[in-house]
């Protein structure tokens, strides 16, 4: 490229064209100003968040429903502490994210300058990692840096902080030379006496379980693992990371255990003689309390993370690797073993013919969630990227819709940031303009950052968005039921204070209401006609219902509860 | 709990002290000893950090992840040198100011100031004796004292 001079701001943005960036989120403000000048004649798409938490949810959700970077840019001060939620909430998913912000003058730092923030100090804990550039010269080659921090290895948050007297700076533009970190050299290769010792395991076992996780998705393993539990009948758990890394309609698939998985996914693991664990990080919401986690099972941890392994349990044999890489070693080395496990899918079968997940609609009672969900999912064919908000709706949503493609179920799961839902489906429609995008969310999350359905309005990202209407934080007042005695404090909402619809209309979106069983079908078809517009349907639920099964938190998932009458016995 | 100690190389980045820090404290462990300094190569500095810690290689994995963080080698104590620094402020009078410098001549601490009612030592060696040297300097009255933090190398790899 030519040697003109730029500024700073031009730096970036020519960085970001540079680095095949088409979309970012983002809210301007004083420090990162100059910095969206340049923005103004690229072609890089800016769509502008009414919050940096919803901006950084939206990168977020460009990041899980394609498996790219996701940029997200922000202003100094409150711009950056904003961000903070959706950086802890990305580096607890491992999703790679970009994140510019603005930062005073290095003339001004740490003068408490007006919107100064301790920018790098605040975010190191919630990213992989960041940086305070200093130097205008710098910044191409910082942000190769920090992409390919945030993209490899295991993905996650990287910060750039950049002043804005730097951003001013006159500099030219050098082409980033090679990455040059001898501190980070991720292991994507696994080693082959490993491989040797796991294959040897599963020779052996009677009992084995894939236990699946995120690392799947963000290594596209989804294939290959296919293929390892196919080729050898190895049942399939799926935690709530790795929902969509294997076909719910396939028959090995379990679905998800734990806290609120199904009955057979967490009661296999209790049983299994082997747990293949591939990308996963044994987190207590699936473990319950880790010394009654599967106890007869030894374990094979394969994980790109060396710190993951023998972090919660000790690992008979450690895999450190890319999780294709893993499962292609595996497949080699099994060749054409054919494992012993016909009794255990006999076993396994029957756990799922006696304890199929439940729920019980009735033609005039109030909607329940998960005969809302079925009916959704029929009427749209497999086709939609599911986003999801945190709570009761997300449970049922991980229970009941049937995953059949990775990157196709969006959440917030390490983290469990309510709000999440509404910004990081309009990422993803951002992403995928042609495709189904569905938020489907509480309505306690969606209040959090409901703002953002003006975003989605007026950067003509038509997504569709329903939220259950319970009137409630319904999983806070579950737990206030079962654990507190029913004493409901602070849970209620009400149902109709805003009043969804209106809300909705007055965010230059459609609003509809459904509240009856005989409704159900003809709204959420209304709901996929409607094209143009972001369509927001209240689909008010019974506020009274509760997810089942349930693990009580910290104890062992050998006492399931499976229904409100097991409550009596707790 | 026995002590451990870990040699950690890391690039001589602004922050990469607090970053090594605060990944310690913000997964629950602590640290009894930490110090860092330049080494013979340029840009590369060293810590060395003791614990008592059974989690020790929890905190090396979390470390490790640091993107400044370039080495960490556990120390075999059989195998390693170590050395810390003290400079102690004792009150000395007439009466007590022989059997001062007597003791601290004893000990192979270094006078480095002496004033009409104090004396600054300076002392290098193992935490034992300096933990030794402070327990002799004490009925006299500290007035102040400051140690360096260990240090470590190892004989052989």
């Amino acid at each position: 490229m030519n040697k003109e001079n730029l500024s700073g701001a031009e730096l970036v943005v020519r960085s970001l064209e540079y680095l095949n960036i088409s979309t970012v989120f983002g809210v301007p403000g004083g420090a990162i100003l100059p910095a969206y000048d340049p923005l103004y004649d690229s072609p890089v798409r800016h769509v502008l968040a009414r919050h940096e938490q919803g901006a950084g949810h939206m990168a977020e959700g460009y990041a899980q429903a394609t498996g790219e970077i996701g940029v997200v840019i922000a202003t100094s001060g409150p711009g950056a502490t904003n961000l903070i939620t959706s950086l802890a909430n990305a580096l607890m998913d491992s999703t790679p994210l970009l994140a510019i912000t603005g930062q005073v003058a290095t003339t001004s730092i740490g003068n408490d300058a007006f919107q100064e923030a301790y920018t790098v100090g605040l975010s190191m804990a919630a990213t992989k990692h960041n940086y305070l550039v200093t130097k205008a010269s710098e910044i191409p080659q910082v942000l190769k840096e920090a992409k390919y921090i945030a993209t490899t290895g295991r993905p996650g948050p990287v910060l750039v902080d950049i002043p804005k007297d730097v951003l001013n700076e006159v500099s030219k533009w050098v082409e980033p030379g090679p990455i040059n970190l001898p501190g980070y050299k991720p292991t994507l290769e696994p080693n082959p006496k490993m491989i040797q010792q796991a294959v040897e395991l599963i020779k052996k076992s009677k009992k084995p379980i894939l236990y699946i996780g995120g690392g799947v998705i963000h290594a596209r393993a989804h294939k290959e693992i296919f293929e390892l539990s196919t080729k050898y009948n190895i049942p399939v758990v799926t935690t709530l990371m790795g929902r969509g890394g294997f076909p719910d309609g396939n028959s090995l698939c379990l679905g998800m255990p734990g806290m609120h998985g199904n009955y057979t996914s967490t009661t296999s693991i209790q049983q299994s003689d082997l747990l293949i664990a591939i990308g996963v990080r044994f987190d207590d919401r699936v473990t319950a309390n880790p010394d009654y986690f599967a106890q007869n099972a030894k374990v094979i941890h394969a994980d790109i993370d060396p710190a993951e392994i023998g972090k919660v349990r000790e690992a008979e044999v450690p895999i450190v690797g890319d999780a294709k890489s893993v499962v292609i070693g595996l497949i080699e080395m099994l060749g054409e073993t054919v494992l012993d496990v016909n009794d255990w899918l006999e076993v396994i079968s029957k756990m799922k013919n006696d304890f199929p997940l439940t729920y019980t609609q009735k033609d005039d009672g109030p909607l329940k969630v998960p005969f809302v969900l079925e009916e959704i999912q029929k009427l749209t064919k497999d086709e939609a990227i599911v986003v999801s908000g945190v709570g009761q709706h997300q449970m049922w949503i991980s229970q009941h819709w049937k995953f059949e493609k990775p990157n196709t179920w969006l959440n917030s799961g390490g983290l469990g940031t309510m709000g999440y839902a509404l910004p990081a489906a309009i990422g993803a429609k951002a992403a995928y303009p042609d495709r189904l995008v569905l938020a489907l969310d509480g309505d306690g999350c969606f209040q959090m950052t409901c703002q953002e359905l003006i975003t989605a309005s007026t950067e003509n990202i038509p997504l569709k968005i329903v939220v259950f209407n319970n009137g409630n934080h319904g999983m806070v007042r579950q737990w206030q039921k079962i654990f507190y005695n029913n004493r409901f404090s602070a849970s209620e909402l009400t149902h109709h204070t805003p009043d969804y619809v209106k809300l909705a209309e007055s965010m230059g979106a459609v609003g509809l209401r459904v509240s009856q069983k005989s409704e159900v079908k003809n709204v959420f078809e209304q709901m996929l006609e409607i094209n143009d517009k972001p369509v927001l349907v209240d689909c008010v639920v019974d506020p009274e219902d509760m997810v089942f099964p349930m693990v009580p938190s910290g104890g062992s998932n050998d006492k399931i509860l499976l229904s409100e009458k097991d409550l009596e016995n707790l | 709990m026995t002590e451990r100690i870990l040699s950690v190389l890391v690039e001589d980045k602004p922050g990469v002290l607090a970053r090594v820090s605060s990944t310690i404290s913000r997964r629950g462990f602590n640290i009894s000893s930490l110090s860092v300094g330049p080494t013979n190569i340029e840009g590369r500095s060293k810590m060395t950090i003791v614990t008592e810690l059974d989690a020790v290689e929890q905190v090396k994995k979390q470390l490790n992840k640091l993107i400044n963080v370039i080495k960490i080698v556990e120390l075999d104590p059989e195998l390693t040198i170590e050395t810390e620094v003290l400079l102690l402020k004792v009150s000395i009078n007439k009466e007590s100011q022989t059997s001062v410098i007597e003791k601290a001549n004893l000990s192979n601490a270094k006078s480095v100031d002496v004033g009409q009612d104090y004396a600054i030592f300076e002392l290098t060696g193992t935490s034992k004796d300096l933990d030794k040297f402070e327990k002799l300097m004490k009925p006299y009255g500290i007035i102040e004292m400051v140690r360096g933090g260990r240090i470590a190398l190892q004989t052989t790899v």
